[in-house]
């Protein structure tokens, strides 16, 4: 009995030693050595050396750091605005009726498809000479702007991406949540009169709360990480210099992507993330706080 | 509350949704067979015209061959490793007994509350110390562990019956035959779910690929289209035609795979 113990115990370390292992070395200790990293300046030949919080002040005063934390911010904020969308979509599909398949897949299709192809569609759709939503625009008399080479329009229009790519995915979520809510309930509400909107009101939405919260607390954690569609609308390196839109523009990570990796200021990239990861956690510990006042749990 | 909405204000809604969502897929198309100086046409014009060169060019202006393979070997392998191992550690956490497996899981799932940023200048040091910048090897080998997976797989296991492996155990069949011919054949949903959600994470991944290959032999396709936008930024047909290639691969899996792709996603509610 004991030897038979012992072998188990043995065949569980062996199955998770691949696991354990890459995650060590790729994972867990470069966590550690981030935080380090985020106290040394890095030289140009790739050595360091230990500079305490001088990163961490310096960062307090970068108005770069500044601005790429409103950009950040304002995208994740306006980007929860999927949920809403997702929602409505999802109570339109939720029954049995013909094409549903078909609605699904498309509302899905942006979210299966390469985030640089996304961006490089929608670069082209906002471009202020020939794109196709000016063209549209004109139509009705409006003369539109340079959307992403705009300040004013610029952030929206990245906005605009990020919704058209997040609702697909959000409606699954919500369809899933939907169909697990019993069918009593609405025939019991039905028998008491209770109209669709109502309904929907009263037992679609509170039944769905905790799946919005689900939805919303992934939705900011990777809003807060947006670079893909970034880099390609804005550009990087000097094209983005020369994009007058680019301070509304770039995101945390992009600047992390620039410091650490352009101009190999790893030290100050690494305190950068570190940054980051203390925003993400304070957003979502937040987020937990706050649902007491509107997550209903049955 | 189903029967009461009339069906022509619902599909009247959802067909207008379906244009907004298919609209720049469209246009990218018709871009793509477009000339560039019938792309910047005013006003455009609204039909394809069969200029096929342009997806011949992307082959002229990047290795898109290369790219594509380095893509999809990255692809593959990452999904072959992440769906072998994490199956074997979740078959671990899930089944076996050993001293310190709920602090050893919960350290597992500490991975999975950290942006990936944080773990991106350390491990491009290991490239560069193993001497891996430039090659396949960076793109697939810190991909072929996860943590998400470990914790998909685990919860998976532990919804099957447990009783066929009881009878295998009494048999006299040792833990790795009843993982390999019991368990995993029970868990194929679970791991078509893990291995098309790795797919689709890796085929359209940006960030690592970018940083570590910046030869455009050893590029995968989403970096090798971002380098192609700074090049030659105003060549719509040709960046249209290129963006088409890059990302119909995995657009056509999930047509043959979409029940699975969406099941993953409601499971988890995680897209990679």
């Amino acid at each position: 009995m004991q030897r038979h113990r012992v072998t188990e115990a043995l065949w569980g370390y062996a199955f998770i030693a691949p696991t354990a292992l890459g995650l060590a070395v790729f994972y867990l200790w470069p966590v550690l050595q981030t935080a380090y990293y985020s106290f040394t300046e890095w030289g140009a030949f790739g050595g360091h050396t230990w500079t305490g919080t001088d990163n961490y002040v310096r960062l307090i005063h970068d108005p770069e750091v500044g601005r790429a934390l409103v950009n950040t911010f304002a995208y994740t904020f306006l980007g929860l605005l999927s949920i809403p969308l997702a929602i409505v979509f999802a109570a339109l599909l939720n029954r049995k009726m013909r094409g549903v398949g078909i609605y699904r897949t498309f509302f899905f299709l942006p979210v299966v498809t390469m985030p640089v192809a996304v961006a490089m569609v929608w670069r082209w759709l906002y471009n202020g000479d020939y794109g196709l939503i000016n063209y549209v625009l004109s139509l009705v008399g409006i003369d539109g702007p340079n959307w992403i080479a705009d300040p004013d329009t610029a952030l929206y229009a990245l906005v605009v991406i990020g919704v058209w790519t997040s609702v697909g995915y959000n409606l699954i979520i919500f369809l899933a949540g939907m169909q697990a809510i019993p069918a009593d309930y609405y025939e019991a509400a039905e028998l008491d009169g209770a109209g669709p909107l109502r309904q929907f009101l009263r037992i679609t939405l509170p039944l769905l709360s905790p799946t919005a919260f689900f939805v919303s607390v992934v939705s900011v954690i990777g809003s807060l990480q947006l670079f893909d569609l970034v880099f390609i609308i804005a550009g990087s390196g000097n094209a983005a210099r020369a994009n007058p839109a680019y301070p509304r523009l770039e995101t945390v990570v992009q600047l992390f992507y620039d410091r650490a990796f352009v101009t190999n200021d790893r030290g100050y990239g690494a305190a950068i993330v570190i940054m980051l990861l203390l925003i993400i956690t304070v957003l979502t510990a937040l987020q937990f706080r706050l649902q007491r006042k509107w997550v209903h749990y049955a | 509350m189903r029967e009461r909405v009339p069906r022509i204000v619902l599909h009247g809604v959802l067909i207008i949704a379906s244009v907004l969502m298919v609209l720049p897929f469209l246009w990218q198309i018709i871009t793509s067979l477009k000339t560039l100086s019938s792309a910047t046409a005013v006003p455009p014009t609204l039909l394809p015209e069969g200029h096929w060169a342009n997806f011949g060019k992307v082959f002229d202006l990047l290795p898109f061959g290369t790219q594509f393979l380095n893509t999809a070997i990255t692809a593959v392998a990452r999904t072959a490793g992440q769906v072998l191992f994490c199956s074997m550690a979740a078959y671990a956490f899930a089944r076996l007994r050993f001293p310190g497996r709920n602090a050893l899981f919960a350290i597992f799932l500490s991975v999975l509350m950290v942006p990936p940023q944080l773990f991106i200048i350390p491990q491009y040091q290991i490239m560069a110390d193993l001497g891996w910048l430039n090659s396949l090897p960076a793109l697939i080998v810190p991909g072929l562990f996860s943590a998400f997976g470990v914790f998909l797989l685990r919860q998976f296991f532990l919804g099957l019956p447990i009783e066929l492996e009881e009878a295998a155990r009494i048999d006299g069949a040792g833990p790795w035959r009843i993982y390999w011919s019991i368990v995993l054949p029970l868990a194929r949903p679970g791991m078509v779910a893990l291995a098309v959600l790795v797919l689709l994470w890796s085929w359209n991944d940006l960030f690592w690929p970018l940083v570590v290959n910046t030869d455009p032999e050893k590029m995968t396709l989403s970096a090798g289209l971002a380098s192609l936008q700074g090049q030659y930024q105003t060549d719509y047909p040709i960046l249209m035609a290129g963006s088409l290639l890059a990302s119909v691969p995995v657009i056509a899996v999930f047509v043959f795979l979409q029940r699975q792709f969406i099941q993953g996603i409601a499971q988890t509610g995680i897209k990679g």
